[in-house]
């Protein structure tokens, strides 16, 4: 796997933001309630975080380190204030059902986590791609929970009725709050038996393929990373 | 080595009690209320206490073979669970809404935080939140000889006192949940319990006191004496009281944290019932106050003997 493919792995699958990173949690409970709201939530953040990666990525050598942050939320809120209103222009049912969470998107974490940890170290293409599988890991995440709650709390996906009302009495909690989080917990749970099934097999998924980053305070791996240790020597070292 | 001997380390003396023989205890406790249910509500009464307990105890099992954990079916608790919740479920409920129920409180809200002891709330009572909210029009829709109508407490806040006959409430002619109609039926239960020891009466009478000033306060009736005993026999108050407030698990182990705790479930009930949206409140009330368990405990952590508080510093 080359390092461009290896960025889109990364996202949907290794640190899929919702299921292993745990980021964007606001969105993923509030906006799921049915498949095609999670769906629109997901592309749209995937919108905003390619670009705001590439503009970041491409200024990283000309923003000065002291003011970054508000640096890269000029960036996020110009880019969300420009999808929020190609929504409202072309998808306006759509846009009004997010409602508030679209302008919402500007603080997501996941887009200043992703611009901090990544888009500000490396290279444009890299970094493209990196918001590619960071975003299509968010959508993916956010659509498994919509149409899991979408069928049982309303017996439908993306609005065509597949369970006849007939026979299905809808169990309404799993459109209402308490549902999202029951939900978003089997899944969760449900990842990581798959991860433990694969790291039985030798496969892990959790390791990563090298050092992203290359600062361990900052890397979301660091946890369970196998370079941290002679990382840590070899600091040690040049520091005597 | 003569087998005479044994040598082990204390408690030499144990109690004969076990979590098998209290929950059997309150199994039989629970059968007055039960048979009057099924009295009271016909055959759908009884087929929904079967179908709830038989769920219950399928669920433990199943959960325990799946995670090869030893089996805990026989300590008899599931039954109790699953007895409690059809007794919390309205008669005409479909059969397999009450199996969802009982998955809910054995599966989610009881083995998944460890088993018994470990959970975190009553799972009869979460498993009937959860229904209320799930299927909230069949969970409210009561139905008795032959006709729906609503529960005495819904009357009382809509037309006031005047509406209810509080001497049918006492014996539990009236609309509502399978085990909660009949104060008297409750009552002999709990006495029972008390008798064998296995509930005292700290829980239960402070929250019956503490609900009865609030609603005497707050209730826009006065100190009513029919308002009053209409408002302890409607609703789920006397079942809370009596089974699900003094759940060992869910409930404060220390003596003064057990009157604060039954303080808290008088006051969230009146709030529930007067201020709240529902006519009802001692379900969400009780699983309220369960949460805040840990802290009650931690509060009232009593001294042990000999122990004396620590001087305060002189400067």
């Amino acid at each position: 796997m080359n390092k461009y493919l290896e960025r889109v792995y990364n996202g949907l699958i290794k640190e899929n933001p919702t299921f292993v990173l745990m980021l964007g949690m606001c969105p993923t409970l509030a906006v799921t309630t049915s498949a095609m709201n999670a769906l629109g939530m997901g592309l749209s953040t995937t919108v905003v975080l390619i670009f705001s990666n590439l503009l970041i990525s491409l200024f990283r050598k000309a923003i000065p380190n002291g003011v970054r942050m508000p640096a890269y939320i000029v960036i996020v809120a110009s880019l969300v204030t420009i999808v929020e209103f190609i929504m409202k222009a072309y998808t306006p049912a759509l846009a009004k059902q997010l409602g508030v969470y679209i302008p919402l998107i500007v603080v997501n974490c996941i887009i200043l986590g992703r611009a901090e940890s990544y888009a500000s170290k490396n290279p444009p293409v890299l970094s493209i791609l990196d918001g590619v599988g960071m975003g299509l890991g968010f959508t993916f995440g956010l659509t498994c929970i919509g149409i899991v709650r979408e069928i049982l709390g309303a017996g439908q996906l993306f609005g065509f009725q597949i369970l006849s009302l007939k026979w299905y009495t809808p169990i309404n909690i799993f459109v209402m709050a308490p549902g999202a989080f029951l939900v978003l917990a089997f899944l969760v749970a449900l990842m990581s038996i798959v991860r433990q099934k694969m790291e039985a097999k030798g496969k892990p998924l959790a390791e990563p393929a090298g050092c992203i980053s290359g600062d361990c305070a900052g890397c979301s791996m660091s946890a369970t990373c196998s370079e941290k240790e002679k990382k840590a020597a070899d600091a040690e070292e040049k520091s005597e | 080595m003569s087998e005479l001997y044994h040598v082990s380390s204390s408690p030499h003396v144990r109690a004969k009690d076990t979590t098998s023989r209290i929950m059997l205890y309150v199994i039989i406790a629970l059968l007055p209320t039960s048979i009057f249910g099924i009295v009271n509500f016909g055959y759908k009464a009884a087929v929904l206490i079967l179908v709830s307990v038989a769920s219950c105890i399928a669920s433990e099992w199943i959960f325990n073979l799946i995670v090869h954990k030893k089996n805990t079916v026989s300590d008899l608790s599931a039954v109790v669970t699953g007895l409690l919740l059809a007794l919390n479920l309205p008669a005409s409920l479909p059969w397999w809404e009450a199996v969802i129920g009982s998955v809910f409180a054995i599966v989610i809200v009881k083995m998944m935080f460890g088993g018994l002891g470990q959970n975190f709330m009553n799972p009869a009572l979460g498993a009937r939140c959860f229904l209320l909210i799930a299927f909230a029009a069949d969970m409210t829709n009561f139905t008795v000889d032959g006709y729906s109508g609503a529960t005495p407490l819904a009357l009382i806040r809509e037309q006031g006192v005047g509406a209810v006959n509080t001497m049918n409430m006492l014996i539990g002619k009236t609309a509502g949940t399978i085990g909660e109609t009949s104060a008297i039926a409750i009552l002999i239960g709990a006495m029972f319990l008390i008798l064998m020891g296995v509930i005292t009466l700290r829980i239960p009478g402070t929250y019956i006191i503490t609900f009865v000033v609030f609603i005497s306060l707050f209730g826009g009736h006065g100190f009513d004496i029919d308002y009053i005993v209409a408002e302890l026999c409607g609703g789920g108050l006397m079942l809370g009281a009596f089974f699900m407030a003094t759940d060992y698990v869910t409930s404060p182990i220390t003596p003064k944290g057990q009157i604060l705790y039954g303080i808290l479930l008088g006051i969230l009930t009146g709030l529930f019932r007067i201020f709240g949206a529902n006519a009802e409140g001692v379900s969400f009330a009780i699983i309220l106050s369960n949460l805040l368990v840990p802290m009650i405990e931690r509060i009232t952590i009593p001294k042990a003997f000999g122990q004396v508080k620590e001087a305060k510093q002189h400067e």
